[in-house]
């Protein structure tokens, strides 16, 4: 099953990346010959075996909510494309 | 080429000890070789004189007022550029973190500013490591030292470099499918993923979380076992970084290998291993036969499943770790005016490189509606076999060893096609698969490029690891060779 122009603009819209039309003939490619090595697992009989999320056991772990030392709101803003009034500023969505 | 450089980060903490030297020389080095060689190589991203003489002056006066010191203090190291430096640029090899200063410390960072190594600067990487050669890289290709049209590996190839070309003795890298042990192999130095949670990935900017982790890269074994006694621990700010309590990692190194168990996974044989690269491991299982090591072959029947379970799973973790990078709290914003979900496209579009958006399209695709069970939770389940591979082969035997990559360092440009460079990790991505530490050593050269040994154990037996590597290590001379760079 080979990914189709159409399917590649349709996960990278999923993905949030607004691909040229150069980058889907680029990307179309590598996709595919991905999903050709994956077809090799799907001959493989795995019926009964436990998925792997983690190669350690890891578990939740908690703490008390106490209130800690954290990075200042000026640190926080410091990185922003856009900061004001202590706010991280996006460009308006909404129509006037 | 000043001698300092080509001490070993032992030789340079003997010599500060006795007060033979001071950090501020060596420091001073490491800074006048970088600026010697680094036009050529092209290892780092960003360097740091002043903050490292600051900090080399504080060792220095400590030391001198007699207050207590690790054992590395005063020794210049390196950091792969996707380790949080707190007021220093940290990229991840990305435009779309251009401009990102960090507003804290990654917990690797802090430890090694606590134990007294001095950070020189950041190292080059395939964009967010994912990659096999640098080339990957929003900002340059670095070079091989043992050749310079030749790529020095990745995505830890800065770092691998860096060491390779005397520009510092120790660095860190991060290995999430082989980017610590691949370059080290491909730079003829030694390089070791610790087991998956020995070492905190707290500020370690997140690629495949269930597969990343944090090691050390050096010219000696013991110079990485000492690096790694300096950063591993449990850390409250990584839930998934281990209760196992740390221990020396070198105090292995010099005894006897006499009775250990070493088994030869007949199917790391294949998959494309070139000839030079076979006849140098074979040789060396033929040396550690010769120290005492039983040997025996052995099968880990579901390797071949190991590269394409891993281009699921990684990318999968990915596509969630990156959808961070919206335009809005940090990094890259477009300038284009496009609406809310527009300035996330366009932003990411405009901030990442080809591969980086390959692995987001193919892991949202895996997890996306319809596809989870088909591709995601196969990809999980045959995880479970590969480790399943290794758990009843470490009931026979203590190590395992492998090449580290297929092949020695290709051209520049050499493996145009995405899938190929892909399969220069198809010795070292089951290991990232089943969590478990191995190191990457020198063992020979073809045509006067490295040729890397992997060696593999069972998990929080790092000191056992590097016990087998410095056995080989003392027994040859591999190591020894410095890059024939001018």
């Amino acid at each position: 099953m080979a990914l189709t122009r159409e399917d590649v603009k349709k996960v990278a819209l999923l993905s949030r990346l607004e691909l040229t039309d150069e980058e889907v003939d680029v990307q179309t490619k590598p996709l595919n010959d991905l999903l050709q090595q994956f077809e090799a697992l799907l001959a493989l009989d795995v019926t009964g075996v436990e998925p792997t999320s983690h190669s350690m056991p890891v578990v939740n772990v908690f703490r008390q909510d106490e209130i800690k030392p954290s990075l200042t709101r000026d640190q926080v803003l410091a990185n922003a494309p856009e900061a004001r009034d202590g706010c991280f500023v996006v460009p308006k969505i909404i129509a006037e | 080429m000043s001698d300092l450089t080509t001490l070993t980060a032992l030789e340079c903490s003997r010599k500060l000890v006795s007060k033979e030297i001071s950090s501020r020389e060596l420091t001073e080095a490491a800074l006048n070789r970088i600026e010697a060689v680094d036009g050529k190589v092209r290892a780092f991203l960003t360097v740091t004189p002043e903050r490292a003489l600051a900090a080399a002056d504080r060792v220095d006066a400590k030391r001198a007022s007699g207050e207590p010191l690790s054992p590395l203090a005063g020794v210049p190291i390196a950091l792969k550029d996707n380790m949080c430096t707190p007021g220093v640029r940290t990229t991840a090899g990305s435009k779309i973190l251009g401009n990102f200063v960090p507003p804290y410390s990654a917990t690797v960072v802090s430890k090694l500013e606590q134990a007294g190594l001095i950070i020189v600067g950041k190292t080059n990487l395939d964009e967010f490591a994912m990659g096999s050669s640098t080339e990957n890289s929003g900002f340059h290709t670095s070079r091989n030292p043992w050749d310079l049209d030749r790529v020095p590996g990745g995505s830890s190839g800065g770092s691998a470099a860096a060491v390779a070309a005397l520009e510092v003795p120790v660095s860190l890298g991060s290995d999430t499918g082989g980017s610590i042990r691949q370059p080290a192999s491909l730079c003829g130095i030694v390089g070791m993923k610790p087991t998956y949670g020995r070492v905190s990935r707290y500020g370690l900017i997140a690629y495949a979380s269930s597969l990343d982790q944090i090691g050390p890269m050096g010219r000696t074994v013991l110079d990485c076992a000492l690096t790694l006694n300096a950063i591993a621990g449990h850390d409250t700010m990584d839930s998934t970084s281990t209760e196992v309590a740390t221990e020396d990692f070198s105090a292995g190194c010099g005894k006897s290998i006499a009775g250990l168990r070493i088994g030869v996974p007949k199917e790391y044989f294949g998959q494309g291993v070139t000839p030079d690269v076979a006849a140098a491991v074979q040789a060396a299982i033929a040396k550690y036969t010769e120290l005492g090591a039983i040997v025996e072959e052995c099968s880990l029947p579901n390797t071949e499943y190991a590269l394409a379970s891993y281009y699921i799973i990684a990318p999968a973790e990915c596509s969630s770790n990156l959808a961070r990078f919206d335009g809005v709290k940090y990094g890259h914003r477009t300038n284009e005016l496009a609406g809310h979900i527009g300035l996330t496209e366009k932003t990411r579009d405009e901030g990442f490189g080809a591969e980086v958006k390959q692995r987001i399209m193919i892991g949202t695709y895996a997890l996306s509606a319809g596809y989870y069970d088909a591709y995601y939770k196969r990809a999980q389940q045959v995880r479970t076999l590969i480790r399943r591979d290794f758990d009843t082969a470490f009931e026979r035997f203590d190590v395992l060893i492998t090449p580290t990559s297929p092949g020695t360092a290709f051209k520049i440009g050499e493996k145009a096609d995405p899938l190929e460079m892909k399969l220069a990790d198809v010795c070292t991505i089951p290991i990232n698969m089943a969590g478990l530490p191995a190191i990457s050593i020198p063992c020979g050269f073809a045509e006067g490029l490295p040729i890397g040994l992997q060696l593999i154990t069972r998990p929080y037996a790092e000191t056992k690891l590097f016990n087998a590597a410095h056995a080989y290590e003392q027994a040859t001379q591999w190591g020894q060779k410095f890059a024939p760079l001018t």
